[in-house]
């Protein structure tokens, strides 16, 4: 499959940034470096490329019941102006992705959704979401609309600072998991207060052809997959396809800590499997976990207890440049799973200390 | 971008250096800084061990990439940078000079494999 490419490559490849293949795409993993761009968004201000993300709208008189069966969160609670996080899971619970959907403003009195699935995986859900309507016999259009936008985070301390610097609305307004529409640079975009830092921040989708004056227009640090990595795996937040995936780390939203995200009352698929999950409780769960011998967790590493058992795996790992720790996320056994319990890490065949730990590993400064 | 080749060291193509010297000096070049990216850890041996030419003797990670170590030369390990432990970064910092990482007796004609400043030049640009 060809590698698919943001519409500024061209712009990040003469700021000299490092690209790196995710999810089908080209994308900027380091303009300066991961610890200057880190501290950037930890410190004052900075801006990513997320153009990889998927973006999928849904309309239609029967919209919104497209978008309740197939998430996990309360659909129906979404006014226009609001957005939500979810999980798309499939019949027996397991997550396929995870999501953030905006409600739109209503279109010929009818609601209109957008969703932003994870990098690549734009066609399958267009895909997954026709087939239901279609076996539902919904009315709802859906539209794979990811090439006809671009999306950038801005996202730091003083991103409300930025983003007022640029924008003729009151942005700064907006609540956690609010959106609006706005000009930046002449360019009508829409603004979400959401992020993926575990900082206050925003969200800005733009036409594809006006990214290049949007992006210019904040005209603060740019930061790459690298530091998107650090900064989400400190505020203790998943990445799919590597924290959960359907075929090598199959999880369901109970034991991927994202619990918050299912709505028990709301009929979709996934939801017999989970709501028994529920009452049985999880055998295993995701953790954070703290080096305390030196050396970085990496995705893959065996977790094992005091008498060298294996009791669950890491999935995602680095040296914060924050704490200067290093920390993971994995999963164990759920009689591992409390903050403060010592496990082993198997690093290159020799095992080192660390302690699960209660996450975020780092506070949000919001 | 261009980065520092000393004449007077020799190289590895798996982008490690070493001085003619003895005791020899090994470490990692510019450029191999460079494409880690910060350096957040190395493992080395310990003094007294022996390390084999073209074998892995350690491993320096960068906060997006793990990084096996390459001997240029081989002998008895006389020497290891414990700065690196506490302060990896000095490797990007000051990757010919204080973030060397070994000194190790070499053995006769323990360099004449190695390629010289200018054939490491041709290759990394």
């Amino acid at each position: 499959m060809a590698r698919r490419h943001p519409p500024l490559a061209e712009v990040h490849a003469a700021a000299g940034a490092s690209v790196t293949e995710f999810g089908g795409w080209a994308m900027p993993v380091e303009f300066d470096s991961i610890r200057t761009e880190h501290a950037a968004v930890r410190e004052s201000v900075g801006i990513f490329d997320v153009s990889h993300m998927s973006e999928i709208e849904v309309d239609g008189p029967e919209a919104t019941e497209l978008m309740d069966r197939l998430t996990t969160n309360d659909v129906e609670a979404l006014a226009p102006g609001e957005a939500q996080y979810a999980c798309i899971t499939r019949d027996d619970g397991v997550i396929l992705d995870d999501t953030v959907i905006y409600r739109l403003p209503d279109r010929d009195g009818e609601a209109a959704y957008l969703f932003v699935p994870n990098a690549g995986h734009d066609a399958q859900f267009t895909d997954w979401w026709r087939e239901h309507r279609e076996e539902w016999g919904l009315d709802a259009a859906v539209d794979n609309v990811t090439d006809e936008w671009a999306m950038f985070a801005v996202q730091g301390p003083d991103s409300p600072a930025r983003i007022a610097a640029v924008t003729d609305d009151s942005v700064t307004d907006l609540g956690r998991f609010e959106h609006t529409t706005s000009t930046v640079a002449g360019c009508e975009c829409r603004i979400a207060r959401t992020g993926y830092t575990g900082e206050d921040g925003f969200e800005i989708l733009c036409p594809a052809a006006d990214a290049e004056p949007v992006w210019s227009a904040f005209d603060c640090q740019p930061c790459g997959l690298g530091a998107r990595d650090t900064l989400r795996i400190e505020a203790g937040f998943l990445l799919s396809g590597q924290d959960f995936d359907p075929d090598t780390v199959p999880r369901t939203p109970y034991e991927a800590g994202v619990g918050f995200t299912v709505d028990l009352d709301s009929a979709f698929v996934g939801r017999d499997a989970l709501a028994d999950q529920r009452s049985t409780g999880v055998d295993r769960r995701l953790v954070g976990v703290t080096m305390r011998d030196r050396g970085v967790p990496r995705e893959g590493y065996e977790l094992v207890d005091d008498t060298g058992e294996p009791v669950g795996r890491l999935t995602s790992g680095t040296m914060s440049p924050t704490l200067n720790e290093g920390i993971g996320l994995g999963y164990v056994a759920i009689d591992h799973a409390d903050p403060g319990t010592p496990v082993g890490i198997v690093v290159r065949g020799t095992e080192k200390r660390a302690v699960i730990t209660a996450l975020p590993f780092r506070s949000t400064s919001s | 971008m261009s980065f520092d080749v000393p004449d007077a060291f020799r190289y590895l193509e798996s982008h490690e250096w070493t001085t003619t010297d003895d005791p020899a000096r090994i470490g990692i070049t510019d450029f191999a800084q460079d494409e880690l990216g910060d350096v957040v850890f190395v493992e080395l041996p310990a003094v007294g061990d022996e390390i084999e030419a073209g074998s892995a003797f350690g491993v320096v990670e960068s906060i997006k990439a793990v990084s096996d170590l390459y001997a240029p030369i081989s002998g008895e390990v006389t020497a290891v940078n414990e700065d690196l432990f506490d302060q990896p970064e000095l490797v990007n910092d000051d990757p010919f000079g204080d973030g060397w990482m070994l000194e190790v007796e070499p053995s006769d004609d323990a360099f004449d494999d190695l390629l010289s400043a200018e054939a490491y030049r041709e290759q990394i640009t």
